[in-house]
């Protein structure tokens, strides 16, 4: 009986075995606010102890069971109710008994398939977290520590660059060209644009980087816009035959990887807007595109073994030939 | 098999310019003066009229240096006429002034130098504003405005053919 006087509680800590070793990654939470949590790949396991520390010494705790979950779950803000789990698993601690002294309970889910990334968004949130609980008859006590899991990826086999000639007829003509359609997040864009015909009076032209965030289905279906990056690339009136550089470097913008239909819940893409300005403030524009993936790190040998052989999976495919020697003289024209 | 640890940065390739593209006149050349105000007509019948000067290079208008003679109510004809017949969003045009219409005014009231320099520095922005854009470019409307002598209100509205 816990509703008067004082009933006995616990206070449970989890811990995990390689604490000491594992990297933590930085995630923004729902407020904003940036915290680092413990970094996991797919096919990882997820080994620790459960501490249950009682909260007056002397005194048993009647439970009805202890476990410890590993969940993988979809929140849709409009929907908190409801959390879609697409991993679940379970392990239990301890039968439905009593304890005397506080206790410490080992764990291991092996090779957990984590098949998503971590994301918290406008609209949507996907977390892992361990919760452990104690099972009592009026109120559980639990306790959840969040995980962050990256999806990691390969240099596609398939690169090609995204080359296109758009425009108003006889007003405007450019082609633009980006030097690949699937960029990594610390990846360069290396592209120009071509101006074949110009009859508008362009005052300055920017790129810029938009996330769309797209949860619901059928008809319920809800875009959600964030221009992340706003990039001048010229200033000033351009002529025919003009042609400008573009080098966007992506590392300096918080992205994250392509995500789509996850769950069939959500996704997350990525789009370039080319933005032409003229001098009465007119915006032309062109969207495109781009898929953003994950590259592992260097293996090093401080990681973990069982880390290093996650990342072992995704790392040592074949590169794209690139030349050994390259020029350091660039013509400035 | 070593992975490239520094992005290739260079810039792509793209074809020399032609040095009469990059030296001479650009394509998109296009001004209008509304200059020249003059009173025309007597007593409460007086209005007052504007010179619509253009020049332009862009093979969308017939002529290349055209001018004509404008009062106010044909800048309202127009604007009206593009807000119909297009999806534009037309620029705003300077005020009516109604209130300078009425008696008993201290002042020259639609004639007072002062607001007729206004209202031409106004009319001047809008007509630069809705000519340079691509949409209000292919409208009958606006070639009849700016290049006819005088606006025929019985016109059959309607695009113009390239």
């Amino acid at each position: 009986m816990s509703f008067f006087g004082f009933g006995q509680s616990a206070d449970i800590d989890i811990v995990l075995n390689d604490a000491e070793t594992r990297k933590k990654a930085e995630h923004k939470s729902e407020d904003g606010r940036k915290d680092k949590y413990f970094l996991f790949y797919d096919g990882e396991t997820v080994s620790g102890k459960v501490n249950v520390t009682l909260k007056y010494p002397g005194k048993r705790l009647e439970h009805n069971g202890i476990k410890i979950e590993f969940i993988g779950q979809i929140e849709l803000y409009y929907d908190r109710g409801n959390h879609h789990e697409f991993v679940s698993l379970v392990k239990d601690l301890a039968r439905p008994g009593e304890l005397t002294q506080s206790q410490t309970f080992d764990f291991e889910f092996t090779h957990v398939e984590k098949p998503y990334e971590s994301y918290t968004g406008q609209n949507v949130k996907l977390r892992y977290f361990l919760r452990a609980t104690i099972g009592r008859r009026l109120n559980d006590i639990s306790k959840e520590m969040d995980i962050v899991v990256h999806t990691l990826s390969t240099y596609p086999e398939l690169n090609s660059s995204i080359k296109m000639e758009v425009g108003i007829e006889d007003c405007l003509h450019i082609e633009f060209e980006y030097n690949k359609s699937k960029y990594h997040l610390k990846d360069v864009i290396v592209g120009k644009i071509y101006f074949l015909l110009v009859r508008i009076k362009i005052k300055h032209m920017e790129i810029d980087i938009i996330k769309r965030e797209t949860t619901g289905t059928g008809p319920n279906v809800y875009h959600e816009n964030d221009t992340i990056a706003k990039y001048e690339i010229m200033d000033g009136a351009p002529v025919r035959g003009e042609s400008i550089p573009i080098r966007l470097f992506l590392a300096g913008y918080e992205m994250t990887p392509t995500m789509r239909d996850v769950n069939k819940k959500f996704s997350v893409r990525y789009y370039l807007n080319l933005v032409l300005i003229d001098e009465e403030e007119r915006r032309y524009f062109k969207q495109q595109e781009i898929t953003l993936w994950r590259k592992g790190d260097i293996v090093r040998k401080s990681m973990s073994h069982q880390a290093a052989i996650a990342s072992q999976r995704f790392e040592g495919s074949s590169y794209p030939e690139k030349p050994q020697t390259q020029s350091n003289a660039e013509d400035d024209g | 098999m070593s992975e490239p640890s520094v992005a290739d940065t260079r810039r792509l390739n793209s074809k020399p310019q032609d040095l009469t593209d990059a030296y001479g006149p650009p394509s998109n050349f296009l001004e209008i003066d509304v200059y020249d105000p003059q009173t025309v007509g007597v007593g409460r019948n007086r209005y007052t009229t504007y010179e619509v000067r253009m020049r332009t290079n862009l093979p969308i208008f017939k002529l290349k240096d055209s001018c004509v003679r404008r009062r106010y109510r044909d800048f309202e004809w127009l604007k009206n006429e593009l807000e119909r017949d297009s999806k534009i969003v037309v620029p705003s045009l300077p005020g009516k002034a109604l209130k300078r219409q009425l008696p008993f005014r201290g002042d020259d009231g639609l004639f007072e130098d002062s607001f007729i320099e206004e209202r031409r520095l106004g009319l001047e922005q809008f007509i630069n504003r809705i000519a340079g854009h691509p949409l209000a470019q292919n409208e009958r409307c606006l070639h009849m405005f700016l290049q006819e002598e005088s606006i025929d209100r019985n016109y059959i509205p309607g695009k113009v053919r390239h």
